[in-house]
């Protein structure tokens, strides 16, 4: 019986459905919009966790890594048997310089040893292809997939690396991944360059002999028992290397490589959380706005089915029904959008994290939380209007509801109505006379720029981050480590290289800084008075003379640390005779990458009571003689890294295009979209509600332009009215964003340039434009003669 | 038949079809008709006789699918829709059966909505006084009576000074002694401004105060009947 009842109410459903469908395709594709966001990230984000997940546990991730300077073997039963300590091995791991056949510049490469044979080992590699190296040969070798590949070779193919000083000829036998380079950066970079950083791993013995390490190791690597206290073990494992040299041993949270995908996985997580919520409460507004508007226009219908005997229920139903199939087809569409984005943003990630295999699968929750979600919100944007039809009274609801009362006007209103003309006046009062939906839509429309602007800011604050990194602090072209500290005259060698104008030296000093029980492992770099190059800047970036005692601190550090200027630091030195002492800090300088600690260099020898040593050099360079520079310095035996800046920038633009680039490009077509989905939806319901009224002013003579006037001079000041809040709306979100971003790795600053206040005001009013346009297509064909006779 | 020299409007073989083939509905069947100018026009006739189609053709809004309408000496059936535009704004007044006034603008800016734009309109307040308004220049119209926003609507028609009046089912929405009071309107103005006044009506008893009676029914005009002594508006009754 309900069935049969139903029927014709669905058939009317369908065909009210369709005379709304463009707003309601609007309504599904901002919700679709939202609930696309929603499972590309949080599919993204479990995806990534899982994957990083099964990957560190399958292939033996560390959770610790103690460098040492030198330790003999035998000393590994006694890291095995600390407490808290499920596994532990040594290895030897050191940094290189690689040269392949047709780089010109020196490329930074770490080395590292494996046992004989292919063994289940911490931090095992995956051998992609290729075979295993042979320990006969000592000059076989494993190397880092992105880069063997970035140079166009393979198993079978030969490189160079300077070992200890002896530039030796080696072959790739296999390719490999590795769970310590899913993120295969080079220190003190920010993005990877596949050309730029090279990994190799080698026989045990082979690289033993290479480094005079015979019967010892250089850096441990531990698995803990569960439930162990990170901090524990490594105060123990401290205690037992100090003699050895120990530079402090390390946990995930300090692995640069798992430090940049867990800085990803946080931002994949705030995204996941702040965009979805603004698109559902625009959809839920839209819904609330044109379901109102259909039960005003269908009142005498509501009335009459009631008469006819319908109950209010299943009145409701019927409109709670129309709301179900455009959130349906919302998330209908969200979920297509969402999976088609996971898959993208999955192919993208691989570019940059090197999995063995990265799937995109959000799980079912994600689904179901989307779902409920939509259909939660779509709810409550629309019951009061719903219960407003079930309690409509057949008698009332037949009769015509009288015409709007305008007589309640603002006097401030009215006094600036004196001076305009009749059609201004309309719009002026029709605001007015609902402020809500005013409101709301100048909300909306602001929340579309906001997005913009905080979407689109970042790409702003990244440049001028770098800008501010390569430009004002670190304005060498080259940066040179030694192998081990040396004199000072070692910079009258750099200075004497080929194209070299300036050289400054730097030396930097492991150690640990203690401030009661907050800790860090950091290096201090002291650098000589008025140091040109590499300088150090203030927060308002003014150049800061380096203080003759007492340390500066890059402000994220001080906060890490808990320290203001005037305090004292405790300082655990990790080299030479490792001193302890309590240094001052002297001031908070400004990084936007990384964490530093700076110091005068007389006065960090003088406390290491060493002669002026210093462990490399800052250069300025010719750029005619760069590949002169790089051949030298590719065979200068006393060099293990070289770092250049200008291919660091290069990089990083590389980078911020593709992947900010298409971030940006997927923000700006979905905050187009909210926009529009306001913009044209306020037009057709307006015009739904006046159609008859700018129909009877077609007949009186007025143009089409000029009636046109009435309902998009209406829109245009509410878009602008929605300038100002966007721009608000963008900065708040902005800040938000940079707050969130601010890690050790880097922070952005809250730099929004003209250019993207005025990009995201574009695309707001050419969305609005274009609204505009489709609805003034309805107005030029407004039905004059209908309106002669029908009353509304 | 007067003379056409004297014809605010002229129409020669009006023929308006809807629909094509079978389901081809003929609104107006060859209509040839002389409005005179200054004179007050009623047009009788039942459902879907073609009065309203008529009156649509004349005043700009629709087009015949056969046969001229000259306005004075211009064709109005080669004006495009800019022109016709132009026609309505300068010529021509409207008053509609449910008033159709704006609500957000008041009475006063009701009538001034079309005195903005038209070359030599009467001040609003001249017009409301015409139709006795003057005291309720400044409501809304959620303010005002039926009858009242009824002669507001009169009054925002012929603020212009346009040269032809047209309006359909004037009284429809108001009972008899408010219609009278809209009617009176109606006549003042003919009377004083000399406009030519075409009204349409179920209402065989309006056609008393009527110049000319123009009587349709099937999209033809079957009867013209010339009242000599027109009566006055307050003398009828319904």
């Amino acid at each position: 019986m309900l069935i049969e009842l139903c029927k014709p109410l669905d058939r009317k459903l369908l065909r009210d459905l369709w005379a709304i469908k463009g707003q309601a395709l609007a309504i599904a594709l901002v919700i679709g919009c939202g609930i696309g966001m929603y499972i590309m990230s949080r599919g993204m984000l479990e995806s990534l966790q899982e994957t990083r997940n099964a990957y560190y546990e399958r292939y033996r991730f560390a959770d610790l890594w103690a460098p040492v300077k030198r330790a003999p073997d035998a000393l590994l039963e006694q890291i095995a048997t600390l407490p808290g300590v499920r596994r532990a091995e040594t290895r030897i791991r050191a940094g290189v310089i690689l040269d392949v056949e047709g780089a010109s510049a020196p490329i930074t490469g770490e080395i590292q040893s494996l046992p004989e044979k292919p063994t289940p080992h911490i931090n095992d590699i995956v051998l992609r292809r290729g075979r295993y190296f042979d320990p006969q040969h000592e000059e076989e070798v494993l190397a880092l997939q992105s880069f063997v590949e970035a140079h166009g070779l393979g198993p079978g193919d030969h490189l160079y690396a300077i070992l200890n000083g002896t530039k030796k000829k080696l072959t790739i036998t296999g390719v490999v991944l590795s769970p310590e380079y899913v993120y295969a950066i080079s220190p003190g970079e920010i993005v990877p360059d596949k050309k730029r950083f090279g990994v190799l791993w080698m026989n045990r013995e082979a690289l033993a002999n290479a480094f005079d390490l015979d019967g010892a190791f250089n850096e441990a690597a531990l698995l803990l028992s569960p439930g162990a206290s990170e901090d524990a073990v490594i105060e123990r494992l401290d205690t037992l290397l100090k003699r050895f040299g120990a530079t402090g041993a390390y946990g995930r949270k300090q692995q640069i490589s798992d430090q940049f995908l867990t800085n990803e996985i946080n931002q994949l997580n705030t995204m996941g959380r702040v965009l979805p919520p603004v698109f559902l409460l625009v959809a839920a507004f839209l819904l609330n706005v044109v379901i109102n508007r259909l039960i005003d226009t269908e009142r005498e219908q509501i009335g009459l089915l009631k008469a006819f005997g319908y109950s209010g229920v299943s009145v409701a139903l019927h409109y709670l029904k129309m709301i179900g199939v455009v959130t349906l087809l919302g998330i209908a569409i969200g979920m297509v959008l969402g999976l088609w984005l996971g898959h993208g943003l999955a192919a993208m990630y691989q570019d940059y994290f090197k999995f063995p295999f990265l799937l995109f699968s959000a799980p079912a929750d994600v689904y179901l939380i989307a779902i409920g979600a939509s259909l939660a919100v779509a709810g409550t944007g629309t019951v009061s209007a719903v219960l407003r039809a079930t309690r409509l009274e057949p008698a009332v609801a037949m009769v015509p509801p009288p015409p709007p009362d305008y007589s309640r006007s603002a006097a401030g209103l009215e006094r600036l109505a004196r001076w305009l003309d009749q059609p201004t006046r309309m719009i002026l009062r029709h605001l007015y006379r609902w402020p809500k939906r005013a409101g709301l839509t100048v909300l909306g429309i602001g929340m579309s720029m906001g997005l913009l602007i905080g979407s689109s800011f970042s790409l702003d604050a990244m440049l001028y981050m770098v800008d501010i990194s390569f430009n004002v602090i670190d304005r060498q072209d080259v940066t040179v480590n030694f192998v081990e500290p040396r004199n000072l005259r070692a910079v009258q060698d750099l200075l004497h290289a080929p194209g070299v104008m300036a050289a400054e030296p730097f030396r930097a000093v492991p150690v640990v800084l203690r401030n009661g029980q907050f800790k860090r492992r950091e290096a201090i770099v002291g650098l000589s008075d008025n140091a040109e190059l590499s300088r150090v800047v203030d927060t308002a970036l003014r150049p800061v003379p380096l203080p003759p005692d007492g340390l500066l601190l890059s402000d994220k550090l001080a906060e890490l640390l808990h320290v203001e200027a005037g305090d004292l630091l405790r300082v655990e030195i990790r080299t030479g005779r490792r001193p302890e002492v309590d240094i001052p800090v002297r001031g908070i300088v400004k990084t936007y990458m990384g964490t530093a600690a700076y110091m005068n260099l007389d006065s960090l020898n003088s406390l290491l009571k060493e002669d002026i040593a210093i462990t490399g050099g800052y250069l300025l360079v010719d750029s005619q003689h760069t590949d002169a520079l790089y051949r030298a310095l590719k065979n200068t035996p006393v060099v293990s890294g070289v770092s250049l800046q200008e291919q660091a920038q290069n990089a990083f633009y590389d980078t911020l295009q593709e992947s900010l680039g298409t971030f940006v490009f997927f923000n700006t077509l979905f905050a187009g979209l909210i926009a529009v989905g306001v913009v044209y939806n306020n037009a057709r319901i307006s015009l739904s509600e006046r159609g008859r009224e700018l129909a009877s002013l077609r007949v009186l003579g007025l143009t089409r332009g000029e009636v046109s006037y009435i309902l998009l001079g209406e829109l245009a000041l509410l878009t602008l009215l929605a300038l100002p809040l966007g721009a608000f709306l963008g900065y708040a979100l902005a800040r938000g964003l940079v707050y969130s971003f601010n890690t050790e790795l880097f922070r952005i600053p809250l730099i929004i340039s003209p250019a993207t206040y005025g990009y995201a005001v574009l695309v707001v009013v050419l969305a609005a434009i274009g609204s505009g346009l489709l609805v003034r297509r309805r107005i030029d064909r407004l039905d004059l003669i209908s309106v002669l006779k029908t009353r509304e | 038949m007067n003379t056409v020299d004297n014809a605010a409007f002229r129409a020669e073989g009006l023929t308006k079809v809807y629909g094509v083939g079978e389901s081809k509905v003929y609104a107006l069947r060859g209509v040839d008709l002389q409005v005179p100018r200054g004179e007050m026009v009623v047009l009788l006739g039942p459902s879907g006789s073609g009065k309203s189609t008529l009156l649509n053709i004349l005043g700009g809004l629709d087009s015949p699918t056969e046969g001229k309408v000259f306005f004075g000496t211009r064709e109005l059936t080669a004006f495009d829709d800019r022109h016709l535009t132009l026609f309505r704004r300068e010529s021509v007044g409207f008053v509609f059966q449910f008033y159709n006034l704006i609500p957000s603008l008041t009475a006063r800016e009701n009538v001034a909505l079309v005195t903005e734009i038209a070359r030599d309109p009467m001040a609003p307040e001249e017009a409301l006084a015409l139709v006795g308004l003057e005291p309720r220049m400044d409501h809304f119209p959620a303010q005002l009576s039926g009858g009242e926003q009824q002669r507001v609507a009169i009054a925002r028609a012929i603020a212009k000074k346009p040269q032809v009046l047209f309006c359909d089912e004037p009284t429809g929405a108001l009972d008899s002694q408010t219609g009278i009071v809209v009617l009176q309107a109606i006549a003042r103005v003919n009377h004083e401004l000399n406009t030519t006044t075409m009204v349409i009506t179920h209402n065989a008893g309006i056609a008393a105060m009527a110049d000319r009676v123009l009587q349709m029914a099937d999209g033809e005009i079957q009867d013209i009947r010339i009242n000599a002594e027109p009566c006055d508006p307050a003398a009828l009754s319904w």
